[in-house]
C-alpha cells in the first residue's frame, strides 16, 4: 500500500491522537473525526495505525472512512468554499453559487485545485435557512449571497487567477 | 436559597440569541459588546446579567435582544447599536424604536416579541426554554422547573407508572414515524437482557430542518432529563447521544450539560439517593443522513458503516449490541419532562385525538418569517404559513409545502386548510417527517423540487439494498431527463411503477420513502410535468434547458436592479430606460425574475 512520505512527519501525532481511546471498535468513528477535524482528511499512514491499534482489518476500516461523507481521504485546499445546498438553499438559487465558484475557481464540487488553494464543496444543510442561500468559507458564514458577489468573496481569500476570474 | 434566586430573577438581563441563524448574522460578537461595554461602566447601580441564549427561532430578524425584565426585543441588533441601547435603555430606560420589529400589516412597532404573530400565535412545549435560558448553565433550566420532574417521579411513581403515564399521553415519535413512544418503552422494560441501553437520536439529517438542533443548543438539559426518567422507567444503565458532526455548538451544550448533570447528581451512580445508576456518553455522527434510520444509526454506534438492517426483531428487544435499547428522537425527549411534572391529562388536551401535544417546524423558504415554530397538533397550514410565518415572501403567489424532508412530499395551494397532525400529512401523501417545512412560490418548479430530492437521496442511500440504491438512480435519471426537455409520456408510468417497487421492497425507510417526492408532484403538480414533457416548457422558469427569459418592455422602468444582479453581464439598458437580455451570454440562472420588482422579467 502507498503511503505519501510526507505523511510521516505526522506518525508520532497520529499515533498519540489514536491511542488516546481504548482499542474498541467503538471508538473508530471518534478517532476518525479526531484526526479529520486536526489534519482536514485522513492520511492513510493514519489509518493504518488505527487498523492496528483496534485490531480491525484495514478494509474495515478503509469501509468507514469511504463511507461517511464527513471524512475525506485527500487533503482539502486552503480555503474551503461550502455551500449549502439544502432545500431552502436550493429554492432560493444555490445552484447559481455553485456554478459561478465552478466557473471562477476551476473547480467542481468535491474538487481541489491542483495547486491546493481551493476546494469547493456541498453541504446537505447547514440550518441557517433564514440566510438562504448560505455558503461558508473557512468557517466564516455568508448569508444571502447572490450570485454577483461570488467574485468579491473569492477575492477575500486571495483568488482571482484561477479559471476564468482571471481573464 | 429561594431568595437568592428570586432577586436573581428581579435582575435585569440582556439576552442575547446565539442561535445558529443569529450567530451567523454576527450575535456573538454583539454579546461580546455587551459585556466589554458593560464592564467599562460606573454609573449603573445593578450591573445586568448577560446570557447567551439558545434559538428564539426567529432567525430572519436576528441577531435578537431580549431585555428583561422590561420585556422588550431589539431585531438585528449590530455592535454598533450595542452603546446606545446601553446608553438609552438600560440606564434611561427608554425604548429605541428604531431597533424595534415593525409589524408590515399595521405598520405599528412592537416593544415585545411576545406580542408578535410570530410568536403569540405559538404553543411552547418542546422550546419552552429555548431563548429563555442559558443553555452552558444548569441553574437557568432548574429556576424553570428543570428536573423537578426526575424528583417527582423517584418520589411518587413506579417504573410501570411512568409508562404508563406516557402511554395514556398519547405521544408519538417526533423524529418522524410517529410511534406511541409509550408502547416502545413498555415493550424494552418487558424485554429481556441486560444491559439496555437508551438513545437520543440527534442525526438531524433532513435538508431545511433544524428543530432538534436549536433544542440541543438552546436547551440540553431537558434531553438529558428525559433520558434519565426513560432509563429510571425501562431500567437502564446507559445512554447516548448521536449528534451530527456539523453541530458543534450542540455538541459543546451537551457535553457541558452532561458534566454539571452529573455534579448535580442527576447522573451517575445512585442518582438523587435512588438506586438508579445511569451516564450519558455523546457520540458524533458521520455525515450520513440514512444513520437518522435507527437500524443505521445504532450500526454507526458500534463503529461500523451505517447500514440499516432488517427489523424483524424490533430494537426494544434487539438493539445496540444485541441488547434491548429504546431509541427516541430528541424533540420526543424533551417532551417527556413537561408530561411527567404536568400530568399526561393536561398533555392530551392540546393537539388531536390521533396526535397530542404540539409539533415543532422549521418554517422556511419562501417565507416572511423564516424559523422555528411549535405549534398544537392539529394546527392549519393556513395558520402556519399566513399568520405566523405571515404569508409568502413579496406577496408572491403560494404553490407548494414540502413537509417530511426527503421521505415527504409537496401538498398543494388546494389543501392549505389540512390540519396538520401525523395521519393527515399521511393521507395527503406527504408525512410529518422531523418537522421541515419548506414554502414554495410560483417561482419554484416542482419536477426541479423532486429530482432536487432524488438527487440528495442518490448520495445518501447507503446502497446495501437493490430496490432502493438502483430505484433512486432510476427515477433521478427520468427527472432529469424531463426537467432537460427530453422527457415522455410513458416516463411518468415509469416513475410511478419504479416507486411502487421501492415503497414495496426497500429495506428500510430511507428507501420505503424515496419516492414520496415523486409522487406528490405527479399527484398535485402533473400540469407541470406535462408542460416539460409535451410543450418543452419550465412554467416557473427554473428549468435551464427549457427557460428563455425576456423583460417586458411596458413594465420595466430601468431601475438597473436586474443589471447589478446578473452574474453573467447579460441584461444591458440605458438608466430608465428598458432594459435588454441578450439571450447568447444569458446563463439562465433566473436571478433577475427573482430580483425584479416589477414583474417585467418573463418567462417565454
Amino acid at each position: 500500500m502507498y503511503i505519501d512520505p510526507r505523511e510521516y512527519e505526522y506518525h508520532s501525532e497520529y499515533e498519540r491522537m489514536i491511542k488516546a481511546y481504548p482499542p474498541e471498535q467503538r471508538y473508530l468513528l471518534a478517532i476518525m473525526q479526531d484526526i479529520q477535524k486536526e489534519f482536514h482528511y485522513l492520511p492513510r499512514l493514519a489509518l493504518k495505525i488505527i487498523s492496528q491499534h483496534i485490531g480491525v482489518p484495514f478494509s474495515k476500516v478503509y469501509a468507514i472512512a469511504s463511507f461517511y461523507k464527513a471524512f475525506s481521504l485527500v487533503p482539502k485546499g486552503r480555503v474551503v468554499f461550502r455551500v449549502c445546498d439544502g432545500t431552502a438553499c436550493h429554492i432560493k438559487n444555490s445552484e447559481t453559487l455553485i456554478d459561478q465558484l465552478h466557473k471562477q475557481l476551476g473547480i467542481g464540487p468535491g474538487e481541489t485545485s491542483a495547486d491546493g488553494e481551493y476546494s469547493l464543496e456541498t453541504v446537505n444543510c447547514l440550518g441557517a435557512c433564514a440566510l438562504a442561500p448560505v455558503m461558508v468559507v473557512n468557517g466564516k458564514v455568508y448569508g444571502k449571497v447572490g450570485p454577483s458577489s461570488i467574485e468579491k468573496i473569492i477575492k477575500e481569500y486571495g483568488g482571482c487567477c484561477h479559471g476564468q476570474a482571471g481573464k | 436559597m429561594d431568595k437568592q434566586v428570586n432577586n436573581e430573577i428581579m435582575k435585569q438581563k440582556i439576552m442575547v440569541c446565539c442561535g445558529t441563524g443569529c450567530t451567523a448574522n454576527g450575535g456573538r460578537d454583539v454579546y461580546k459588546a455587551f459585556l466589554e461595554q458593560l464592564s467599562s461602566i460606573s454609573n449603573i447601580e445593578v450591573l445586568p446579567m448577560v446570557k447567551q441564549t439558545g434559538c428564539n427561532g426567529w432567525c430572519e430578524k436576528g441577531p435578537l435582544v431580549k431585555i428583561m425584565p422590561e420585556d422588550i426585543t431589539y431585531c438585528g441588533v449590530k455592535v454598533a447599536d450595542v452603546g446606545e441601547i446601553i446608553d438609552k435603555t438600560l440606564l434611561q430606560k427608554q425604548v429605541i424604536k428604531r431597533l424595534l420589529y415593525r409589524d408590515p400589516a399595521t405598520k405599528k412597532h412592537i416593544t415585545s416579541h411576545h406580542q408578535t404573530n410570530f410568536y403569540r400565535k405559538q404553543h411552547k412545549i418542546a422550546l419552552r426554554n429555548i431563548g429563555e435560558i442559558d443553555p452552558g448553565n444548569i441553574q437557568d433550566y432548574i429556576d424553570r422547573g428543570g428536573y423537578q420532574a426526575l424528583q417527582k417521579a423517584f418520589s411518587s411513581l413506579t417504573p410501570q407508572q411512568l409508562i404508563d403515564e406516557i402511554i395514556s399521553s398519547g405521544l408519538r415519535g417526533r423524529g418522524g414515524g410517529g410511534f406511541p413512544t409509550g408502547r416502545k418503552w413498555q415493550a424494552c422494560k418487558d424485554a429481556q437482557g441486560s444491559p439496555k441501553y437508551i438513545i437520543c437520536n440527534g442525526d438531524e439529517g433532513d435538508p431545511g430542518a433544524f428543530m432538534d438542533r436549536s433544542i440541543m443548543e438552546g436547551d440540553p438539559h431537558t434531553v438529558i432529563e428525559g433520558m434519565i426518567l426513560c432509563a429510571y422507567a425501562v431500567g437502564a444503565s446507559h445512554g447516548f447521544v448521536y449528534v451530527r458532526d456539523e453541530y458543534d455548538l450542540a455538541v459543546a451544550y451537551l457535553k457541558k450539560a452532561i458534566q454539571d448533570a452529573r455534579i448535580h447528581g442527576y447522573l451517575g451512580k445512585g442518582i438523587l439517593g435512588s438506586n438508579l445508576n445511569f451516564d450519558i456518553e455523546i457520540v458524533r455522527g458521520g455525515g450520513a443522513f440514512v444513520c437518522g434510520e435507527e437500524t443505521a444509526l445504532m450500526a454507526s454506534i458500534e463503529g461500523r458503516p451505517g447500514e440499516p438492517y432488517d427489523k424483524y426483531v424490533f430494537p426494544t428487544e434487539k438493539g445496540l449490541w444485541g441488547q434491548p435499547t429504546i431509541i427516541n428522537n430528541v424533540e420526543s425527549w424533551a417532551n417527556i419532562p413537561v408530561i411527567i411534572l404536568k400530568g399526561a391529562q393536561e398533555f392530551k388536551k392540546i393537539g388531536t385525538a390521533g396526535s397530542s401535544g404540539t409539533k415543532v417546524f422549521s418554517l422556511v423558504g419562501k417565507v416572511v418569517n423564516t424559523g422555528l415554530v411549535e405549534v398544537p397538533m392539529g394546527t392549519s397550514l393556513r395558520e402556519i404559513i399566513y399568520e405566523i410565518g405571515g404569508g409568502v415572501l413579496r406577496n408572491r403567489s403560494f404553490k407548494a409545502v414540502q413537509t417530511g424532508g426527503p421521505s415527504g412530499g409537496c401538498i398543494p395551494a388546494s389543501l392549505l386548510d389540512l390540519k396538520v397532525d401525523f395521519d393527515t400529512l399521511t393521507q395527503a401523501g406527504s408525512m410529518m417527517g422531523s418537522g421541515g417545512m419548506i414554502v414554495m412560490d410560483d417561482h419554484t418548479c416542482m419536477v426541479e423540487v423532486a429530482r432536487y430530492y432524488l438527487n440528495f437521496l442518490a448520495g445518501e442511500s447507503c446502497g446495501k439494498c437493490t430496490p432502493c440504491r438502483e430505484g433512486i438512480r432510476a427515477l433521478l435519471e427520468i427527472l432529469t431527463r424531463i426537467c432537460d426537455g427530453e422527457g415522455q409520456m410513458k416516463d411518468l408510468d415509469l416513475l410511478e411503477e419504479i416507486s411502487s417497487t421501492m415503497q414495496e421492497a426497500s429495506l428500510c425507510a430511507l428507501g420505503r420513502t424515496a419516492a414520496n417526492p415523486v409522487l406528490s408532484t405527479i399527484r398535485y403538480f402533473r400540469d407541470e410535468y406535462l408542460a416539460h414533457i409535451k410543450e418543452q416548457r419550465c412554467p416557473a422558469g427554473v428549468c435551464r434547458k427549457l427557460t428563455t427569459f425576456y423583460i417586458e418592455p411596458e413594465k420595466c422602468n430601468g431601475c438597473g436592479l436586474c443589471t447589478r444582479n446578473c452574474p453573467a453581464n447579460a441584461i444591458v439598458g440605458e438608466k430608465k430606460q428598458f432594459h435588454v437580455i441578450d439571450n447568447e451570454s444569458c446563463i439562465r440562472c433566473g436571478e433577475c425574475y427573482r430580483q425584479c420588482r416589477f414583474d417585467a422579467v418573463q418567462v417565454m
